[in-house]
């Protein structure tokens, strides 16, 4: 038999269900890749025993002639933002080693009903903030991917959900859940020639995910193709009760209204999303986009969204605002780590925990959020920045009056080298350039696999929709994938 | 608006993060720079644009006045670092 | 309205005091603001706690309908403005009480805005100002004495829903402000939003107190907190506006600080311990939309809104009944609804009220219960006095059959009945016992014709007495009239 991990997630899913092989089989051969790719560092925990019982659940259910779940016989990779039952749940933080919840996130309860299980936690930039996994407490993930100049330079896998992008890229998942809130899907599938969607802000229930900003976290799926994408978003997503943003609306049936023909469909090119120095591969990529596009039926139109350029520095405020707010929680008395000098007070005792516990990302962060919330400042920057957003917002709602979705880039280079940009933490946040904007308008947007450059790295092409209009966006991946022919994977040297 | 080190220290105490000296000066320049990047969104006009409040057209639903909650005491503190007789425990607190 | 006369005298002459309440009220609820989880008093550490109330991660708030609901007719009873559109900010500061790290509160669009309650002092009508009620979360509960270094967190009451009712600095006198608290307190209780009950923290208030001499600028007010009941704000007033006076006067100035209470001492304190926590960097919960109320929901909330203090008072002064009265029968939510309820059986106005407060009352009083427990309930209660009004019974009779329903909480009419305490308007029997009275006593007799016109009420009570009670006063008073010209 061929290697079953060279396999999908729709292919796992129908070749359970045909009787092709077992769930069991499947998840044994993942639970070996995962274990031989321990280099990666990709996995936090494993969690074998939790994929072989779904597995044999699926198994049973088949032998019994129950109808077959949506992901029955798949086993995925979980981000470890989502607390997870039994299992550590740790942001990557040191703040959170050890914790144990004894909740199950919605998210990974849906997809558990739905049949799938759990390979294990995966690695990630620490409380999701960073765009290259550098932050995470327990070491970086390095990158399946290398350049073709014979070097052995350690690549980023992108950041944050960049255990699963390297997960999902090296074959070791299928897929994987990622979080985004400024781009954390979209860049780290893009730096790993993988396909991953953020849904509309609300789709997915936030309920159980620990929060980095709560007005931009947004759950996704990440793996290899569009259709794969869509069979685990339409598991994840849906109302949830506990989550008072959660919007209250059935999910649609993604995978059956998939349709790559863009006839009478307008896509919009926005002028603005160019920088300095973006390397000319990009805007090649851009072009051959477009032309696929027009290939598909769709007709292109150039668009403005002029408040592009301050969506970042936006973004840096509103989100450092709400997760300075967000991570108070993390203090030492009821979970996590505990930091009690020798006579320390209990306000001693917070900031010595929180000053141990946080890497230094993280309280770069806080401090920005903090002092941007403080007396005096507030109104120039918080509220300064949500006035920003709306009219960031706004700019979208006068491209739809043009277009159905937007093209652009998914980020403005390919994967970096480890350590390369860790010195100037502006010159990372500038990663998130083309994927902030839609996070601050809460649209649904996707990227997925369109090239390689020089290097022999992945590059990606970004799709936004209008909110809600996740089909939209699917179905111009999937016209985009179909034309590039993206083949390319890493070679294995784990 | 820049900050110095004493602003570094008395933000870093209101977030409850301990910092020594020379971490507060490694920081000010870091912060500095990134503050005066974000700083360009002064140049926005945004006169008459109401501030975003919800990211998506959406209400907020209320729920029912009903228990359907608490009674866990074990899960509530299974994580504790320190709890005793029911309670968590913090260094005594004279108020 | 006259402006209140209290001053405090010092060296250099009267300082009059400025008062302003901000007060937390628990609403009444069974579940918290934001989680599921029980809101009852006295449980067990921990055990009304959910994940959420715990703060743990990934855990989010979902308002309860109840509480929202609670404080709009709240805000309705004291004729405030409700805000369709309000939002919940986060307040954020770090304390053991205070798992998320911050407290779901409303800064910048409370719920309810500008109101107003008036109260009543020495006879005085003053209206006090309200500026908002806002609903917030309450904190968990630290323990200091069960451990010689730990201090112990107990969550039960972490996230239990709270109206934060905020005065205007309107009162002037510890006497205004024990008036506001009794009238508000009222208030929450007619309306059901808040038990009011202090003991066990249901209500608290934050004392804002300022000097200045009459006339001038407001001066600098301290904030002493969490005073948890009527009397003791009144004592935390008096000794912090005689404080600063002090202060003041010593050439000192007021520094704008959180101050604590010692109800032993009677004394308040600087609470040091918060004095750096004042930058709350309050912004908008980014895990809560703004809270949208229609008109259907608010014309519930209204509709739902019972008679209120002041206009059943005007009701019972409309039927006779004194002012007096009228303020006693309204003070408790309780004593309203038991005196609706005898007006409501038939019982007379006037009479009603002055036996309630009279007859009723003294034996509440006497075997020690409120009204809400009393044996005799306000269907009896207006069948004995149906019985006084159509003369089946006298005053004094009735007073013997109201203690024996109260032993037995049997009917006014089968005590009378059984004990035969009914008053008889037989005159040949009255006749017969008057000439009987009047043959024993000649002495009285001749007094009296010889024009001491007091004895006669020596001859009716001779006359009672010998018919042990049951005799119609009236009857016996025209007969021994007609006997004695
Ligand atoms: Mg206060
Ligand atoms: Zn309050």
């Amino acid at each position: 038999m061929s290697d079953l991990t060279d396999l999908g997630i729709r292919e796992i899913r129908d070749g359970v269900r045909a009787g092709s092989f077992s769930a069991r089989e499947v998840a044994e051969a993942f639970n070996a890749a995962v274990s031989a790719a321990r280099p990666l560092n990709a996995f936090l925990v494993e969690t074998p025993d939790h994929a072989l019982a779904a597995a044999d659940a699926a198994d049973a259910a088949r032998a019994a002639g129950e109808p077959p779940k949506p992901l029955a016989g798949v086993p995925i990779g979980m981000k470890d933002l989502f607390c997870t039952k039994g299992v550590t749940s740790t942001a990557a933080s040191h703040i959170l080693e050890g914790f144990t919840p004894t909740y199950e996130s919605t998210v990974s309860q849906n997809l558990w009903d739905a049949g799938a299980g759990m390979l294990g936690k995966l690695n990630m930039d620490q409380f999701a903030m960073g765009s290259s996994n550098e932050t995470s407490a327990f070491g970086n993930v390095i990158s399946p991917w290398r350049r073709n100049d014979g070097g052995n330079a350690a690549l980023a896998p992108g950041g944050s959900s960049g255990g699963s992008s390297a997960a999902v890229a090296a074959r070791i998942a299928p897929g994987a859940t990622g979080t985004d809130t400024g781009g954390s899907i979209r860049q780290p599938a893009s730096f790993t020639g993988i396909a991953g969607i953020k849904p509309t802000y609300g789709r997915c229930s936030r309920w159980g995910t620990i929060a980095f900003a709560s007005s931009l976290d947004q759950a996704g799926p990440m793996a290899r193709d569009v259709r794969d994408c869509t069979i685990m978003l339409e598991a994840m997503a849906g109302f949830d009760p506990k989550d008072a943003t959660s919007l209250e609306l059935a999910v649609p049936q993604w995978e059956a209204e998939l349709d790559a023909s863009l006839v009478g469909k307008r896509v919009g090119v926005p002028k603005e999303y160019r920088v300095d120095g973006m390397p000319v591969e990009i805007e090649l990529l851009w072009q051959q986009g477009i032309a696929w596009l027009k290939d598909a039926g769709a007709e292109v139109v150039e668009v403005s969204l002029p408040h592009t350029k301050y969506a970042l520095p936006a973004y840096y405020i509103i989100a450092p605002a709400e997760a300075s707010s967000n991570l108070a929680r993390y203090d030492g008395v009821r979970y996590g780590e505990r930091e009690l000098p020798d006579g320390a007070n209990l306000q001693q005792m917070y900031a010595a925990t929180r000053a141990a516990g946080f890497g230094e990302e993280v309280k770069r962060r806080i401090l920005i959020g903090t002092y941007v919330l403080s007396a005096g400042f507030y109104d120039a920057y918080y509220t300064q920045a949500q006035r920003v957003r709306a009219l960031i917002a706004r700019d979208f709602e006068a491209a739809w009056e043009k277009c159905d979705v937007l093209l652009t880039p998914t980020a403005p280079s390919a994967a970096f080298a480890l350590g390369e940009k860790q010195a100037d933490p502006l010159a990372m946040y500038l990663n998130d350039v083309f994927t902030v904007p839609a996070s601050l308008a809460g649209l649904p947007a996707m990227s997925v696999p369109g090239g390689l450059d020089p290097a022999g790295l992945p590059l990606g092409l970004q799709i936004i929709g209008k909110p809600l209009d996740e089909q939209g966006v699917l179905n111009a991946a999937l016209a985009i994938e179909e034309r590039a022919g993206f083949t390319a994977r890493p070679q294995a040297w784990w | 608006m820049s900050v110095d080190t004493a602003t570094v220290k008395k933000v870093a105490s209101l977030a409850r993060i301990a910092i020594d000296d020379a971490a507060a000066e490694r920081l000010v320049p870091e912060l500095n720079n990134i503050l005066g990047w974000i700083e360009q969104l002064g140049e926005v006009d945004t006169h008459g644009i109401e501030p975003m409040t919800a990211v998506i057209p959406n209400t907020l639903r209320l729920r029912d006045d009903v228990v359907t909650d608490g009674g866990i005491r074990d899960a509530v503190l299974a994580n504790a670092p320190a709890a005793e007789h029911g309670f968590f425990t913090v260094p005594k607190v004279i108020e | 309205m006259t402006e209140s006369t209290y001053r405090i005298t010092g060296a250099t002459g009267d300082w009059e005091v400025v008062i302003g309440l901000e007060v937390h009220a628990q609403v009444t609820s069974n579940a918290k603001l934001f989680s599921g989880a029980a809101t009852a008093f006295g449980a067990e550490p921990n055990t009304q706690v959910s994940l959420v109330d715990a703060a743990m991660p990934g855990m989010l708030p979902v308002p309860n309908r109840e509480c929202i609901r609670q404080a709009v007719r709240t805000g309705m009873a004291i004729d405030a403005r409700i805000n369709k559109w309000s939002r919940f900010d986060r307040k954020n500061y770090f304390y053991a009480d205070l798992p998320q790290g911050y407290q779901i509160s409303q800064l910048y669009h409370p719920l309810v805005g500008e109101g107003s309650i008036d109260i009543e002092d020495g006879g005085r009508i003053k209206t006090i100002g309200v500026e908002r009620i806002h609903v917030e979360q309450d904190a968990g509960k630290l323990m200091h004495d069960q451990h010689p270094t730990r201090s112990y967190v107990d969550l039960n009451r972490s996230g239990v829903a709270l109206m934060e009712i905020v005065s205007r600095p309107d009162m002037r006198s510890p006497e205004e402000a024990g008036a506001y608290l009794r009238k508000l307190r009222a208030i929450l209780r007619y309306v059901g939003s808040c038990d009011g009950n202090m003991e066990e923290g249901s209500m608290r208030a934050d004392v804002n107190v300022s000097v200045r001499k009459p006339g001038d600028e407001f001066g600098t007010r301290t904030e002493t907190k969490n005073v948890n009941s009527i009397r003791f704000v009144m004592a935390a007033i008096e000794h912090e506006a005689k404080r600063q006076v002090e202060v003041l006067e010593s050439g000192g100035a007021i520094v704008q600080e959180t101050r604590l209470f010692n109800p032993d001492s009677g004394t308040t304190r600087s609470m040091r311990s918060k004095e750096d926590a004042h930058d709350y960097r309050y912004f908008p919960d980014p895990d809560l939309l703004p809270l949208e109320l229609d008109d259907v929901f608010l014309d519930a909330c209204r509709a739902s809104l019972p008679e209120l203090p002041n206009a059943k008072r005007k009701r019972y002064e409309a039927l006779g009944i004194t002012a007096y009265n009228g303020e006693v029968l309204t003070a408790e939510v309780e004593t309203a609804r038991w005196f609706d309820a005898l007006l409501e059986a038939g019982a007379a106005p006037v009479a009603a009220s002055n036996w309630v407060t009279g007859e009723l009352f003294g034996a509440l009083n006497r075997i020690g219960k409120g009204i809400e427990e009393s044996p005799v309930g306000p269907k009896q209660a207006a069948e004995l006095l149906a019985l006084v009004a159509d003369g089946t019974l006298s005053g004094s009779l009735a007073k013997q059959v109201f203690e024996v329903m109260l032993e037995t909480a049997d009917a006014p009419g089968k005590i009378v009945e059984e004990r035969g305490l009914k008053q008889t308007s037989d005159t040949g029997a009255i006749e017969a016992v008057i000439a009987d009275v009047l043959s024993k006593n000649p002495n009285q007799l001749e007094q009296y014709r010889a024009g001491k016109e007091a004895l006669f009420g020596f001859f009716v009570g001779q006359t009672m007495k010998a018919m042990a009670g049951k005799a119609n006063p009236q009857v016996v008073n025209d007969l021994l009239k007609k006997a004695l010209a």
